[in-house]
């Protein structure tokens, strides 16, 4: 993903030169070279210094640049938390908060490096928009589509090799809307991120007991597409969440609230991240797994594998 | 002289903020006190098509009177200070005229100019950023990891005006950081050129100005007094936040007229 935002952020510098990319020492290396060699100008590290970062895309923002700012989530949102919320978010200044890193992905790394809240803390924020694309493809779209916003951005992104889940969609990107990956009746399942693609492990199982499952790729978390959602509840007897992220104030918890105001009555489950800090380590599946997240455990849960509740 | 023509004016800010404080509970006043005759020097001896952000929010009202004074902003503006029917708070707002960036909170200012000092630049235009910075502000980490980094950008479009009082809200600064003085070298060794100016002195402040040298950012150590121009407002933390009442008004407003 990080590459794929790399390349995106090349295209749309070619075409406006006031393109800038502010990094604190960590840059998605390969994919900015061609970047750097072209426009050495608009590439600015600032070092290991976060709030500056922030607060210099701040400023060259309100000089009508288009700015990113980029590093490793919990760095480019926790650290600095205060210039994004008043700098980009109390001014409302168009800045690209890119996170690079998003939930667990840095599974080896160990809690320092889990962006397990950050939706829930950026959608806080009056002003902020909040966009997870689930794989390469859908990262260009959110790139184009955060540089194109009039206030600030969070692109939490996943980190390198993940799969293309996307290239057959006919459904386009559009900020601010669901997009439906594949149209089932059964069951719809909401998520984001790279962890779609245990979303769509399960549409499959779904789909080997003769059931249709709907998988909708929920990138625009703020603004959230409560029509779209609302519409999902009401068309599907059943409805998940599934995402990486903690169970507090995620797509989970927003799901539940937009249900709750629709009276709605379908069957709604959620598998989030637990609300803790776990000190496991391995691949980012490995991690998915210890908060939960396996596609067994949901299966199960869901009733639908061998030894579910009623399997 | 401007001298005079500047004592003048910032004779009748302090009256207006006064003036402004008796309809509120509270106000920053001895913080805009402290840094008045440095606000007025740079909008009205220095800048021309400049960037001013004062990063120490809390001296907001010295720049609402200077930006009164010029007619940028409007009288029943300040009236409305704090009011609901107003928009002018205690610290200033982006959108507001004059009003370049939100601050109120410390050690924002700084990092902010830097990335428009590096848009001028790279886009050629014409115009420095001016930062007017608290010493206890000097205090966040912010600051010094911007202080780092507007020599290696090379950004000689960038003053920095230190408002160097020794005071913080609570107490004075040396006394919470003995090791926070002497600022010279701290400055000079982060790659900054460095001027030294009386903070209450317009020529002095406009002549630390003049001696630029232009070839790295520039800092400026003002040394001012904290709730300077009313005696019982010197040096005094308590004035940090407060407004005066009726008769300490009275009082305050006999000696501005210099018959106390």
């Amino acid at each position: 993903m990080r590459d794929a935002f790399a390349r995106t952020l090349y295209q749309i510098a070619k075409k406006n030169p006031k393109v800038f990319i502010v990094v604190a020492d960590i840059s998605p290396a390969a994919g900015m070279a061609q970047f750097r060699k072209e426009f050495p100008d608009r590439f600015i590290n600032v070092g290991v210094a976060e709030q500056s970062m922030i607060g210099m895309c701040a400023g060259l923002a309100m000089r009508g640049c288009t700015v990113f700012a980029y590093t490793i989530a919990t760095f480019a949102i926790y650290r600095p938390f205060e210039q994004i919320r008043d700098d980009l978010c109390y001014q409302n200044i168009p800045v690209t908060v890119v996170g690079v890193g998003g939930g667990v992905a840095y599974s080896t790394l160990g809690g320092t490096h889990h962006a397990q809240e950050d939706v829930a803390v950026m959608s806080a924020l009056p002003n902020m928009s909040v966009v997870a694309p689930c794989d390469p493809l859908e990262t260009e779209s959110a790139t184009w589509a955060c540089s194109q916003l009039k206030g600030p951005s969070y692109l939490r992104l996943g980190k390198a090799g993940e799969p293309i889940l996307t290239a057959d969609v006919l459904e386009p990107f559009q900020f601010g809307k669901l997009r439906y990956l594949q149209k089932g009746k059964d069951i719809c399942i909401l998520s984001y991120g790279p962890i779609m693609k245990i979303a769509m492990e399960i549409a499959k199982k779904i789909e080997e007991i003769g059931q249709t499952a709907s998988v909708v790729s929920v990138h625009t978390l703020k603004p959230l597409d409560k029509n779209g959602i609302a519409s999902a509840l009401k068309t599907h007897p059943k409805v998940i969440v599934i995402e990486e992220h903690s169970q507090e104030g995620g797509l989970a918890a927003k799901t539940k609230e937009i249900a709750w105001e629709e009276k709605a009555d379908c069957l709604l489950m959620t598998f989030s991240l637990k609300d803790q800090f776990i000190h496991a380590y391995g691949s980012q599946q490995d991690l998915w797994k210890a908060h939960g997240l396996s596609c067994d455990d949901i299966l199960k849960k869901m009733s639908i594998a061998k030894g579910g509740q009623n399997g | 002289m401007i001298d005079n023509v500047a004592k003048n004016r910032c004779i009748k800010y302090r009256k207006r903020i006064l003036q402004l404080s008796q309809k509120l509970g509270a106000l920053h006043v001895a913080p805009a006190f402290s840094c008045l005759e440095i606000v007025d020097a740079l909008y009205y001896e220095v800048m021309q098509t400049d960037t001013f952000i004062l990063s120490k929010g809390h001296g907001a009202l010295a720049q609402y009177t200077v930006l009164e004074s010029l007619g940028i902003l409007k009288e029943s503006e300040l009236d409305n200070i704090c009011q609901p029917s107003g928009r002018l708070g205690g610290h200033p707002d982006y959108g507001i005229p004059g009003i370049e960036a939100s601050t109120g909170s410390l050690g924002h200012g700084l990092p902010i100019a830097l990335g428009m000092a590096l848009a001028d630049k790279l886009f050629k235009a014409d115009r420095t950023v001016y930062v007017l910075m608290s010493d206890a502000e000097m205090q966040e980490g912010s600051v010094w990891e911007a202080m780092l980094l507007a020599p290696a950008l090379e950004l000689n479009n960038l003053v920095v005006v230190v408002d160097l009082n020794d005071f913080q809200s609570l107490d004075r600064v040396s006394k919470v950081n003995p090791n926070f003085y002497p600022m010279t070298e701290k400055v000079l060794a982060f790659g900054w050129e460095l001027a030294e100016a009386d903070g209450h002195n317009s020529e002095s402040i406009k002549q630390s100005v003049k001696k630029r040298g232009g070839k790295k950012p520039y800092l400026i150590l003002a040394r001012t007094v904290k709730g300077k121009g009313v005696s019982f407002m010197e040096n005094n933390s308590i004035w940090n936040f407060r407004s005066p009442s009726k008769d300490e008004y009275e009082l305050a407003l006999k000696e501005l007229d210099g018959v106390a």
